[in-house]
């Protein structure tokens, strides 16, 4: 019976999951061919899925029509920025939820968890107020500090930090580490996975971030490449789809870069986590 | 080297007292065994003394000094724990060397420990690998590897053979002896196992429900038992009871190996204490001896005789005990009976056919 059955039913489950990954994959796809289109293909119906031309113009059109060099730098500052401090605070914080019993722990965690369920466009304008009052609007600053703490962070390290056996950080303490030494010595190397996962999660996060610096910049030099790329659409009128999605695609490409080389310690993640 | 004393050391978790007053005196390089069922209270203690656990009340001495506020890292002791708890993401190397490291031990000095204590225990080919590329017991010596590096005035083990084979626990048995001898320090060693308490320990410390029974050597403990939970918790099989019926004030205990077995169709000479009448119910064969369990009108009994004769199963025998082989507890507390006096329940009393 497992013979005769096995076959069909692996070939539905292919057909769903190539189903499923179509619906993900469709879209990109549909980018990465519209940036090699002209224009005028864009507008013609029937559309067609291979450009009947490849542009290759697009791109370099795109990166012209703005300083996309310091978009890019700034970008990347920013995403950087934010992780490695992220980085900084999630990790004790984790540690002190998941290792100490202390008055108002839960409670704390507690707040911690409401915040992970606020949207940015909920309390941006109090923050604002804040960076204007410190006189920080307009930089990348205003960008970086208010995502210093990752609720998130906090959320995923503290499971993970869990789920190291009390006799690994008793040995450690009788081995005369500090609290210090065992949290970064013992705790992140064994957390590792966990933590390439929430990096990459901030970084593509924060790297595709439209909404924050939109509201947090007005020059060109602390703009981040989002918002670069909707003053392309802006300055053509919205007509432009190819050069729009050159853009995209520039912005898509580090992403792409930095998910191949974490794959493996993303699988690895998800696999420690659920076991 | 150094003696660990602990003065009315109690332990309670959430107001439930798990560790009771204890007084009690390791000397300076002995091998002490803490043995108990689980939940006796010897984990807590051993955990109390590496400073893992805060005490409730008394005190913990560690040589000279009071160590209830020192924090366990600069106890100088070392610990080796049931599931070995090495760190995953280091090699071998630098779980032993991070105490040292720890301990501001220079570099090149550190690398000459590792590699010494390595060669001792057999490790020097692993220095490499990560722990889960190990076997259990190459584990095992990287815990043990860890903790003699440091050389420490005590060494703490908690339960620390009770994951491997039974080949390579009696094997690792001896080493841990052998070892204890070499290095001469003071050992405080965890465990359920009773057989293992009496092989590897000088002292044991044989503790129940938070409280100390009896402190004694294996051989003491096994002949003199304090009280009726020390008599039943050490040997295998356990000793024989005869619980006190009506109006005895005394339970009876005797060791299997003591108990004369004789079939009832001989004539009965005997000057023994006790005699009673029981039926082969049925026998384990050990080898050089064999296991009887016996059904008399007193209850089931174990008697243990070399192998050279056979009993069959479903023979009716004679069960007799010296009077120097029995033991007598207090009815109601369990404590010891040492009177010689009292001449205890004869034949006549304890007799009879079980049908």
């Amino acid at each position: 019976m497992y013979r005769v059955w096995y076959y069909p039913r692996k070939a539905v489950e292919w057909v769903l999951l190539i189903g499923v990954a179509l619906v993900f994959v469709f879209p990109f796809l549909w980018m990465l061919l519209t940036a090699f289109k002209t224009l005028p293909e864009i507008y013609q119906f029937p559309p067609t899925l291979l450009p009947e031309q490849w542009e290759f113009g697009n791109f370099a059109k795109a990166w012209e029509t703005g300083p996309f060099l310091t978009y890019v730098l700034n970008s990347f500052l920013v995403a950087v920025g934010i992780l490695l401090l992220q980085f900084f605070t999630a990790v004790p914080a984790a540690y002190a939820f998941a290792r100490y019993k202390f008055r108002g722990r839960n409670w704390l965690f507690g707040l911690t968890l409401i915040a992970l369920m606020i949207p940015p466009q909920i309390v941006f304008l109090p923050v604002y107020v804040e960076m204007s009052h410190f006189q920080l609007v307009d930089t990348l600053w205003a960008l970086i500090l208010p995502y210093g703490a990752s609720a998130f962070g906090i959320f995923l390290l503290r499971q993970s930090f869990m789920q190291v056996p009390d006799e690994v950080i008793e040995a450690a303490r009788l081995d005369d580490a500090s609290e210090w030494k065992i949290m970064w010595r013992i705790m992140v190397p064994m957390a590792k996975p966990v933590l390439v996962t929430f990096g990459l999660f901030s970084f593509i996060y924060h790297w595709n971030d439209y909404f924050w610096p939109l509201i947090m910049t007005n020059s060109d030099s602390v703009r981040t490449l989002p918002i670069g790329i909707w003053m392309l659409k802006a300055s053509e009128g919205g007509k432009h789809w190819n050069m729009i999605m050159a853009g995209n695609v520039m912005l898509v490409f580090p992403i792409l870069i930095v998910f191949f080389i974490a794959q493996r310690h993303i699988i690895r993640a998800f696999i420690y986590q659920s076991k | 080297m150094a003696q660990v004393s602990l003065h009315h050391v109690g332990k309670s978790f959430e107001g439930q007292k798990v560790v009771k007053g204890l007084d009690l005196v390791i000397p300076n390089g002995s091998f002490t065994v803490l043995v108990g069922p689980s939940g006796c209270g010897k984990s807590t203690t051993l955990r109390m003394i590496a400073g893992l656990e805060n005490v409730t009340e008394g005190e913990i001495w560690i040589g000279e000094k009071k160590v209830n506020d020192v924090p366990p890292g600069k106890r100088d002791l070392a610990m080796v724990f049931q599931n070995y708890a090495l760190y995953p993401t280091m090699s071998v190397f630098e779980n032993i060397a991070f105490g040292l490291q720890n301990r501001g031990v220079p570099k090149q000095e550190r690398k000459r420990l590792v590699a010494e204590i390595a060669e001792v225990v057999g490790l020097t080919p692993y220095l490499d690998r990560k722990p889960s590329q190990l076997s259990g017991g190459q584990r095992q010596r990287v815990a043990l590897a860890r903790a003699m590096v440091k050389k420490p005035q005590v060494f703490l083990m908690d339960e620390p053979l009770s994951n491997l084979d039974a080949k390579l626990r009696s094997q690792m048995r001896i080493e841990l002896t052998s070892l204890h001898k070499q290095l001469g320090s003071t050992f405080i060693y965890v465990t359920h196992d009773q057989v293992e308490a009496m092989t590897m320990g000088d002292q044991i410390v044989v503790m129940n429900e938070g409280v100390i029974q009896q402190v004694a050597s294996p051989i003491s403990l096994y002949h003199d038992p304090e009280n009726l939970f020390v008599a039943q918790f050490i040997g295998s099989p356990p000793m024989n009871i005869i619980h006190a019926q009506g109006t005895e004030a005394e339970h009876i205990g005797f060791r299997p190996e003591k108990v004369k077995l004789r079939s009832m169709a001989k004539e009965i000479t005997s000057t023994a204490a006790l005699k009673l009448e029981g039926r082969v119910i049925t026998r384990e064969i050990l080898g050089s001896e064999v296991l009887y369990y016996l059904d008399t009108n007193r209850g089931r009994i174990i008697a243990k005789s070399s192998a050279d004769e056979f009993i069959e199963e479903g023979i009716l025998v004679e069960l007799s005990v010296e009077e120097k082989d029995l033991y007598r507890f207090d009815k109601e507390s369990g404590a010891r009976v040492r009177h010689e006096s009292i001449r205890l329940a004869t034949g006549e009393q304890l007799g009879g056919i079980v049908s």
